[in-house]
């Protein structure tokens, strides 16, 4: 299985050890990800707040490199993905948006590049069976909060990969790996990373509000599958605490991290120590090396 | 606010219409958009009042708020409208429309992050962190914020000192120059 792979611009700096567990647990798992050549970024929240056609534009001038691939795009940022899908969304339903993105980006594209999100890929392509068929270290005992955040269930009709309002997929990926997912209730909610830099005491309360009921839920951790998401609520993890009440250290690590690990992948090649809130005390008495 | 918010005629319903390409003017005003909203607690206009000040066509009441920056465009909204209304795409069309008319009162920092962001993309094709947040900082004054986090940052890789430069970035400057022209078509 080949795809074409869109790190994003906070794969190769604040979230490179999302990018190295990703790629390991596709390498691991015999899925090829090829990087598209000279990907930009994709505009994120700036663009699409700021002038509608660079929104699509940014996106697009990425997927024609990807048509010329030939393969379906994979991500792992949770913006970019959604961001990459909303231009394919609008360029499918609208002739005229294909003409005025001819304009701006000099070459045609109508929308028919396929992006998945590489939760998408691991559960949905290679499926939770052929996983746990790989499993080697079940991560047995250890309770485990998924985030999902908001853009990875949201809208459906551009995303739709799970429920919007219950999605389970990392759900059925932590307890393949022999983990134990908490049921709790704030998975979707928002935690205002785009608000991070400009209105830190919403980010603050947002953050805390999640841990909160992550510990409530009797989790030992949090995993996410989003960049922004990673480092608000591990890296802003101490404003929060400070701002609204002290927690018990909340290790929040990417769903590609705790299945590599499953998957007897070594801690190093998987970005553990570059979490703010240190992992390692998660995985004491597992044959499993935090 | 003024106190008393008389129609002021459908011009902005239309505007906002057009630009987002969503019908606002559907909504009944059933606050569930507002409800789920994560940052209702710190918006001085919830995003149902937004729709509604948008009907009566309080443009200067929505251009000047700071609702329409402190939205994290999460789509839950947009999600569960009843109407089907892409509420985010409408905070979306606002922010454009109040950096177009200068609207007074309106939350500069979200607007000088989101200029220092894509200014950084601009011209290197990707977000170059350190300068981008340098810039921000510079254009808003707060200085101070996060500083803290930077030394343990570079220390593990997150941050880095030199920007990563896209081979296509000269493709974008020309892109973002024409995305500014296709804006200004009739």
């Amino acid at each position: 299985m080949k795809y074409a792979f869109f790190p994003g611009c906070s794969l190769e700096t604040t979230a490179w050890d999302f990018a190295q567990s990703a790629r390991a647990v596709c390498a691991a798992l015999g899925v090829e990800l090829e990087d598209i050549p000279d990907w930009v970024c994709c505009g994120s929240t700036p663009a699409h707040a700021s002038n509608a056609s660079l929104a699509t534009a940014l996106p697009v001038v990425n997927l024609q490199k990807a048509r010329a691939m030939g393969h379906p795009v994979v991500t792992a940022c949770a913006s970019c993905y959604a961001r990459l899908r909303t231009a394919n969304h609008r360029l499918r339903a609208d002739a005229a948006e294909c003409d005025r993105m001819e304009r701006v980006t000099g070459a045609r594209y109508d929308g028919d590049v396929e992006v998945l999100h590489v939760l998408d890929l691991l559960v949905n392509r290679l499926g939770i069976a052929a996983i746990r068929a790989q499993i080697k270290r079940p991560l047995s005992g250890l309770r485990v909060a998924c985030y999902y955040g908001c853009l990875l269930s949201r809208p459906p009709e551009i995303v739709a990969f799970d429920d919007p309002e219950h999605p389970a997929c990392m759900d059925d990926l932590v307890a393949a790996a022999g983990a134990e997912p908490v049921a709790w209730p704030y998975k979707t909610e928002c935690c205002g990373a785009s608000l991070a830099m400009t209105e830190p005491a919403a980010v603050s309360r947002l953050g805390h509000r999640l841990l909160s009921m992550a510990r409530l839920a009797g989790a030992a951790c949090v995993v996410v599958a989003c960049p922004l998401c990673q480092m608000n609520l591990d890296l802003r993890q101490r404003d929060a605490t400070a701002a609204h009440g002290e927690l018990p250290p909340t290790p929040v690590l990417y769903v590609t991290q705790l299945l590599g690990l499953a998957l007897g992948i070594p801690a190093e090649e998987l970005g553990l120590g570059a979490l703010t809130v240190r992992a390692d005390g998660l995985f004491a008495g597992m044959k499993v090396e935090g | 606010m003024s106190d008393a918010i008389t129609w002021k005629g459908p011009a902005l319903v239309d505007e906002v219409e057009r630009r987002s390409g969503t019908p606002v003017s559907a909504c009944f005003q059933c606050h569930k958009c507002s409800t789920g909203c994560p940052v209702g607690p710190e918006m001085d206009l919830l995003s149902s009042q937004v729709m509604r000040l948008v009907h009566l066509g309080a443009e200067a009441d929505v251009l000047e708020s700071r609702a329409i920056w402190l939205c994290a465009s999460c789509e839950a909204c947009t999600t569960r409208c009843p109407m089907e209304i892409d509420i985010a795409g409408v905070m979306d069309a606002l922010r454009i429309m109040a950096v177009e008319r200068q609207a007074d009162g309106a939350d500069a920092r979200a607007e000088i992050f989101n200029r220092s962001f894509l200014g950084s993309v601009r011209r290197h094709g990707r977000v170059f962190e350190l300068g981008m947040m340098t810039a921000y900082k510079l254009r808003s004054g707060d200085l101070l914020a996060d500083v803290g986090k930077f030394p343990a940052m570079l220390a593990k890789g997150k941050i880095g000192l030199l920007p990563k430069r896209s081979g296509a970035a000269a493709q974008v400057r020309e892109v973002f120059r024409r995305a500014e022209e296709e804006e200004k078509r009739p």
